[in-house]
């Protein structure tokens, strides 16, 4: 058997579930979201703009998605970044590694449980009693905007630890003992050499929390109580609940490339940021 | 700033400790702890429903984890002696597989399999011998099971191919300057170097497809996994069960991971010993 056979053999398993697992289903739903629904709940086949020109009565989906998406993202960010540092910089090597598997264990377990477990601590008998225990009344946490953007840090803070952790664990410390001893003041060093040395780190953490969150069904299904609801949920309503293919296709595709294009414009901006930090560090 | 850790992983573990915590609780609400007792282990553990969401998570767990890692390790190191357009077109593959949000996978493998489903069960019907019930092909336990090993197919290919990305190239040389047969060098060399990959492939999967809820919400037909069963008990209040039954899966997902770490650290460590 001659190598390429071998690894024509090796490969055969994997491309040919990809095909039929991944691309087919994608090329259906992209097919399908120029057609039009069938009165049984399916899909003519046309080839019309119709669902995409119907796009605007899903609008809210997609605004409460572009809106809490990136302030969950930056949350996070402003959360995360803080902990990273000093799990990088100032944790002791012994505890270093246990405390960074703390950190990424919860993200490995169920989002479904972890997010049930805010439904427990934001409902009317979580936190608003304890709160009225102290004379605060009246406050109503679940089923708000706050409970989902609680819920999403809560959900992908390790995921944004991590990434910005590993840019801060290769930064060559001697650098930061440099700018000290040249008399740089501590905040001084780290807005010149540690942010800016992060910053790939920074980029990677946000752009998979970003991802993830532009998909995000379960969180604002549990915590925003039908009010605060994301294109993930308008999916799961058109296709399971009013069975409506063609346009549920649509909105599909819609997401997927509003994905892409600030997933692409993101990426240009840092490689940017990088490039034009590049030539200022020649000079 | 140390402060500031502490915080975070309060933040971070005391919703899950809370759960654990209620678990326990003796009382019948949720929310009012009154003294200590397993009764709604037991009852989560009796309950039929629970029982058989558990098994059918557990069946599609193992099973899609199993394909995953061996479709996944072998296209893994088919890859890392290509190069050109293949190994191109894999990669895309790969990326698209990880970056298309799960809802969308969902969505996707339901109607394009519903509509592959419904071209090809007349066809068995026409020639399936006269006088026996045909095959219906319909969404279910196979369908969830595809869809899960597509997707963690891609995770294992990019946790087995950092690996052996890692891995030092002279000793495949030496096994075969040797005179060691392709297949040899892979048993004696290869595969004990990345096993510990493909094992932390394997249970990473397999916590990953058994905590999986939205691509079963769309994929799996009239059955229910466990997760699906959460939802749809969360769906009509909490309950000290619910409780019970997170607490469980929250164990049952930790036990996996920690022996993935550790396998990858063990693995990691020999290899170095090695050099």
């Amino acid at each position: 058997m001659t190598r390429r056979t071998r690894n024509w053999l090796l490969l055969a398993p994997a491309g040919t579930w990809f095909l039929v697992m991944l691309i087919i289903p994608l090329t259906v739903v992209f097919i399908f979201s120029f057609g039009e629904r069938a009165p049984a709940g399916g899909v003519v086949p046309a080839f019309t703009f119709e669902q995409y020109a119907n796009l605007p009565a899903r609008w809210a989906a997609f605004k409460n998605t572009m809106t809490l998406a990136p302030i969950g993202t930056l949350s996070a960010l402003l959360i995360a970044y803080p902990l990273a540092y000093y799990l990088a910089v100032k944790s002791s090597p012994k505890w270093k590694t246990i405390l960074l598997v703390l950190v990424i264990v919860p993200f490995w377990t169920s989002i479904l449980i972890r997010s049930y477990a805010w439904i427990f601590l934001l409902g009317g008998r979580g936190i608003p009693a304890l709160l009225e225990l102290v004379g605060i009344e009246g406050v109503r946490l679940i089923n708000t905007p706050f409970a989902v953007l609680v819920g999403i840090i809560y959900g992908y803070l390790p995921l944004m630890v991590f990434p910005i952790y590993v840019s801060l664990d290769k930064l060559d410390k001697r650098l930061l003992e440099a700018s000290s001893d040249l008399g740089a003041k501590p905040w001084r060093t780290f807005l010149q050499i540690t942010l800016p040395l992060s910053i790939p780190g920074i980029a990677t953490g946000c752009m998979l929390v970003f991802i993830l969150l532009m998909g995000e069904y379960l969180i604002p299904a549990l915590l925003g109580g039908g009010k605060v609801f994301f294109v993930g949920n308008a999916l799961v309503d058109l296709f399971l609940q009013s069975r409506n293919w063609a346009y549920g296709s649509a909105v599909a595709v819609t997401l997927v490339v509003v994905m892409l294009i600030t997933v692409t414009v993101y990426m240009r901006l840092i490689n940017r940021l990088g490039a034009s930090r590049e030539d200022v560090s020649i000079m | 700033m140390r402060l500031y850790a502490v915080c975070v992983y309060l933040f971070l573990y005391i919703p899950i400790g809370v759960i654990a915590l209620f678990s326990f609780n003796a009382g019948r609400h949720a929310s009012q702890l009154q003294g200590f007792s397993t009764k709604w282990y037991g009852k989560a553990l009796s309950n039929p429903f629970v029982m058989d969401a558990l098994e059918t998570s557990l069946i599609v767990a193992f099973t899609s984890a199993l394909c995953a890692s061996v479709f996944g390790t072998m296209a893994a190191v088919a890859l890392q002696g290509i190069k050109g357009p293949i190994r191109a077109a894999f990669d895309l593959l790969i990326y698209v597989a990880v970056m298309i949000p799960g809802i969308v996978i969902g969505i996707a493998t339901l109607i394009g399999l519903v509509t592959v489903f419904d071209q090809l069960n007349p066809l068995i019907a026409a020639i399936w011998p006269n006088g026996f019930t045909p095959p219906k092909l319909r969404m279910g336990m196979g369908s969830l099971i595809a869809a899960h090993t597509m997707f963690l197919m891609a995770l294992v290919v990019i946790i087995v191919r950092a690996r052996l990305a890692g891995m030092d190239r002279a000793l495949t040389e030496a096994s075969s300057d040797l005179y060691a047969t392709p297949m040899a060098t892979f048993r004696q060399v290869t595969l004990p170097i990345i096993s510990p990959a493909i094992l932390a492939g394997f249970l990473l999967s397999f916590t990953f497809s058994f905590d999986d809820f939205i691509i079963a919400f769309f994929v799996a037909g009239s059955e229910t996994t466990l997760p699906i069963y959460v939802f749809s008990s969360i769906r009509r209040g909490v309950t000290p069960e619910i409780n019970a039954i997170g607490t469980m899966v929250l164990v049952v997902s930790l036990l996996m991971l920690i022996t993935a770490q550790l396998l990858l650290q063990r693995g990691g460590k020999k290899q170095n010993d090695s050099r």
